[in-house]
């Protein structure tokens, strides 16, 4: 299974690049087709990758990009369809094969296991042996050791991953792939859950892949970094691809016309709705016990009526203890008042039911029930809703008739709402918990990362609706790694650092520039 | 990602009726052959002893007996169920209605009451009983993070002890080689039915109870606010606390639940047959009902379908003895039978899954352009 280190594959290349014609071409797929119950999800494709490009493949929710990837890595079987990798003609019918024939993924959903370390993870699956019995451990630590080095991945292979941020857990997952020899990575989203200058970093580290011969897939619903480090890009739209671009070419605005055929949104807010009634009122909340490091320290902040406050940080910064903390799912200190009335005593479900909508910044995790229909998901976290339940007993006829509005409203796209919601793609997935928190008018939306994985024509759509929301008095605590977005679409900006809110902007002022080094804990007051 | 295997045979995801028609019945084929090959490796007639089995199996006295063997399979197989569907691995039914029984027939024994009110007490202190055993379990996990499968299994030891106590030392009476609680009276016995014509081997009354329990199952996890609870917490448990699902309490509950229909396993022996609770009281029955609950895939039809075949195998098997051949050809068999259906759902799981793939790409290539077929999902 493991096959040499990163660094010594390059003759072997150099060998078979003299042995053919088209000796450019890492992979090459020829009309490939696949089809789910009620869907195609990819319809005749081809796509052409060049050897030690970054080739980018953009395309709205749902268009087929996840699924395609998923053929090259052998997760799924084409209906119909070839694929070659460096000339020849393969058949994949487990990841395993692909790994073998040097191709690598990292996921759109992070697969890594929390409890335990990142040299487990990465060996997970392929562990070393030594003399057929015992794990080797040394020699895999060795190993990680140098590719780290080799690309500057900069990993410490003997912490938990539960200790470490998304932005190295990114850097993890490839090198997970770079370990088991992959020289064509495929990276789903690899940006979605990164700020910029850690978007910076991972492009910075693909270079350094790119120059040893490596190839790069990777899918992006962020255009302008598509434009700024791909060497080719293909548009794929409803299953299919529309067309090849050259990044110098286009500009984002067209390549987005391609996608979904609309134009580039913009989250600009217009008037402001904010009004003097204190919707949320967070004092002194502080998670982590005396003496060890805070994670949370004394943080207090207001949100009115009509007014959404967006947090600006850095991800791994306390962000998600705040929210989980205002969601009563971890104990903290510190007192929480919604609308005048103090809920820090209060469980989870309790502060739903007084209105308060939340989009956890982890689907998979804490969003949905990816084994059940999507009117099953409706329920989920409304559990005391008149159109879920009456009294103790689901109301199936009323969640199937709102599942059904959502899926219209928020354009969901999916056969059905009988369908299990691991059948939707990332976005349309984000969709639907979007349109279910924005349900039964709350008082309070905790918003985190809203648009995460959704395409551009889609993210417009969800600012338009919060801003209605807005309007009618919804309060909004965001928390994004896009800076556009919270820039555009908060009234007022604080940013977060170590546990602590260290600066705040006025966001029809603050620049990206301003924001960006703030949150690296080099910013001053505004 | 899709379903997992665990999943699966655990229940917590639904099949298609197709699968969940064939895999049985594949399975039980399947565990015929494997057990032929046995019979025939040990020099019997495969063919002979097949059908003496089926023949006696089927005549009347003994389908009765297999209903009742069922009857109590079917409601510890539920009461493992429950636990499976919250990934609670409830191990100890077992001791929860052993420890049930003993304590309701002493209750029986002692108190007098008028004939309605009899059974109905003392099947409510089966329940309780069973669900505080099964509750102890529930709070340790829930306070403390102790294993269920670590504490039930201790509890099943426990149980055995106490229960050894209490029968020899508290509440029994020595009856010749026996020994026993107070018989109860007259009052308290459930009488049995004439279900099976042809036959004056009666069918517990009882076995309507273990239909209602069946029933109460579906509702309670299908159609109420709590089963949906439960559900989402064995589905995802960090979704189901992010969703406000206290799922400490959901531990408990889902124990308690679970513990109060094990407290019923023991009833219908009790009140319909044996009327004290002895040393001969049946043990064990708590295991079977993890087999059954797996073959049954945790719900309530393919359960009962599952009790029954089980009773059958059970109860034809009394007839090799006399045939000259080890009766435990029959539990070879029931294992093979559980093993398999995990083995075919998983098969016939997988093949639903490709045939229909290959059956909506034919749909499309055959009228590609006159079906309003959604096409990359955006129509
Ligand atoms: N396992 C599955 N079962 C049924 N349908 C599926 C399955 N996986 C994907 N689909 C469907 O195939 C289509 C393409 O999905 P895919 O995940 O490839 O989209 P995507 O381009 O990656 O979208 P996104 O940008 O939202 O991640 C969608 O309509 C989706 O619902
Ligand atoms: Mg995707």
């Amino acid at each position: 299974m493991i096959t040499t280190g990163p660094l010594g594959t390059l003759t072997q290349e150099a060998s078979i690049s003299t042995e053919t014609t088209v000796s450019e071409v890492a992979v090459q797929l020829e009309g490939i087709t696949k089809r789910f119950p009620g869907v195609v999800a990819n319809r005749d494709i081809s796509l052409t990758v060049q050897k030690g490009h970054i080739h980018a493949i953009v395309g709205e929710n749902g268009a087929g990009k996840s699924t395609l990837m998923k053929i090259l890595y052998g997760m799924q079987r084409p209906d119909e369809g070839e694929i070659r990798v460096n000339g020849s003609p393969v058949t994949f019918h487990t990841p395993g094969d692909a790994i073998s024939a040097g191709i690598g993924m990292v996921h759109q959903h992070f697969m890594l296991a929390d409890n335990l370390t990142v040299l487990e993870n990465v060996i997970l699956g392929s562990e070393p042996r030594k003399g057929g019995l015992a794990l080797d451990f040394a020699a895999a630590r060795t190993k990680i050791r140098e590719i780290s080095d080799a690309y500057g991945l900069g990993i410490d292979p003997d912490v938990l991953v539960e200790d470490i941020g998304v932005g190295t857990r990114q850097r993890v997952e490839i090198l997970k792939v770079l370990y088991r020899g992959a020289r064509i990575l495929i990276l789903d989203e690899p940006t979605a859950v990164l700020v910029p200058h850690e978007v910076d970093e991972l492009f910075e580290n693909l270079h350094g892949l790119v120059r040893e011969g490596i190839t790069i897939i990777f899918i992006s619903h962020h255009l302008d970094e598509v434009l700024k480090v791909a060497d080719a890009i293909t548009v794929i739209r409803r299953g299919t691809t529309v067309a090849e671009v050259d990044p110098v070419s286009v500009t984002a605005r067209q390549l987005a016309e391609l996608m979904v055929g609309s134009e580039l949104p913009s989250p600009e807010t217009r008037e402001s709705t904010v009004t003097d009634v204190v919707a949320l009122q967070v004092t002194g909340l502080t998670i982590g016990a005396e003496g060890e490091r805070k994670v949370l320290d004394d943080v207090t902040l207001t949100i009115h009526k009509g007014e959404v406050l967006g947090i600006a940080g850095v991800e791994g910064n306390g962000q998600a203890e705040l929210v989980e903390a205002i969601m009563g799912i971890r104990p903290s200190t510190g007192t929480i008042t919604l609308a005048g009335e103090e809920i820090t005593s209060w469980t989870t479900l309790r502060r739903r039911e007084a209105g308060i909508g939340y989009i956890p910044e982890d689907r998979h995790r804490h969003g949905l029930l990816l084994e059940a229909p999507l009117w099953e998901n409706r329920i989920l976290g409304h559990m005391k809703e008149k159109v879920n339940v009456r009294g103790w007993w689901i109301n199936r006829r009323g969640a199937r008739a709102d599942t059904q509005r959502i899926v219209e409203q928020y354009d969901v796209r999916t056969p059905g709402i009988d369908v299990l919601a691991s059948a939707l793609s990332g976005g349309n997935q984000q969709k639907l918990i979007v349109g279910r928190e924005m349900s039964g008018e709350p008082k309070l939306l905790i918003a985190a990362h809203p648009t995460r994985g959704v395409d551009v024509g889609a993210q417009a759509a969800i600012w338009d609706h919060l801003r209605t929301a807005r309007a009618a008095g919804l309060a909004v605590l965001l928390i994004s790694a896009d800076l556009d977005e919270l820039i555009g679409l908060s009234d007022w900006l604080k940013v977060i650092h170590r546990g602590t809110l260290v600066a705040e902007f006025d966001p029809a002022t603050v620049t990206p520039e301003q924001l960006g080094s703030a949150m690296t804990g080099a910013g001053e007051e505004a | 990602m899709s379903s997992t295997f665990a999943d699966r045979w655990l229940g917590r995801v639904r099949l298609s009726a197709w699968v969940t028609l064939t895999a049985p019945l594949l399975a039980i084929l399947f565990a015929g052959v494997i057990t032929s090959i046995v019979l025939a490796i040990t020099g019997n007639p495969v063919f002979d002893t097949l059908v003496t089995m089926v023949d006696y199996g089927s005549q009347p006295r003994s389908l009765a007996l297999v209903v009742n063997n069922a009857t109590t399979y079917y409601l510890s197989a539920i009461a493992v169920a429950i636990g499976f569907r919250m990934n609670l691995f409830n191990i100890g039914v077992d001791g929860q209605y052993r420890l049930a029984g003993l304590v309701a027939a002493a209750v029986g024994g002692a108190v007098t009451l008028p004939a309605p009110l009899m059974p109905i007490v003392i099947i409510l202190v089966a329940m309780i009983v069973g669900a505080a055993w099964a509750g102890i379990a529930g709070v340790l996990k829930a306070t403390r993070g102790v294993s269920e499968v670590i504490s039930t299994i201790m509890l099943n030891t426990i149980a055995t002890g106490i229960g050894a106590y209490l029968l020899l030392e508290v509440w029994g009476e020595r009856q010749g080689n026996d020994i026993a609680t107070k018989e109860l009276p007259e009052a308290a016995r459930i009488a049995g039915i004439g279900l099976i014509p042809g036959t004056p081997q009666m069918v517990y009354g009882l076995f309507f109870l273990a239909i209602a329990v069946g029933i109460a199952f579906h509702v309670l996890l299908n159609k109420m606010r709590f089963g949906f609870d439960l559900r989402a917490t064995g589905q995802s448990e960090s979704a189901a606390v992010a969703s406000g699902v206290d799922v400490k309490h959901m531990i408990v509950y889902a124990m308690l639940i679970s513990g109060a229909t094990a407290g019923l396993i023991g009833m219908p022996q009790l009140l319909g047959e044996s009327f004290t609770y002895n040393l001969n009281f049946q043990a064990g029955l708590g295991f079977t009902g993890i087999a059954i609950a797996l073959l049954g895939r945790n719900n309530p039809i393919g359960i009962a379908f599952a009790a029954l075949l089980w009773g059958f195998l059970d109860v034809s098997s009394t007839v090799l003895d006399l045939h000259k051949i080890a009766p435990e050809i029959v539990v070879i068999m029931q294992g093979l039978t559980v093993l398999s259906v995990v083995v075919t759902y998983e098969l016939a799981h997988r093949y639903r899954v490709n045939a229909e793939q290959r059956r909506v790409s034919r749909e499309l290539a055959g009228g590609a352009s006159a079906t309003p077929q959604k096409e990359g999902a955006s129509a």
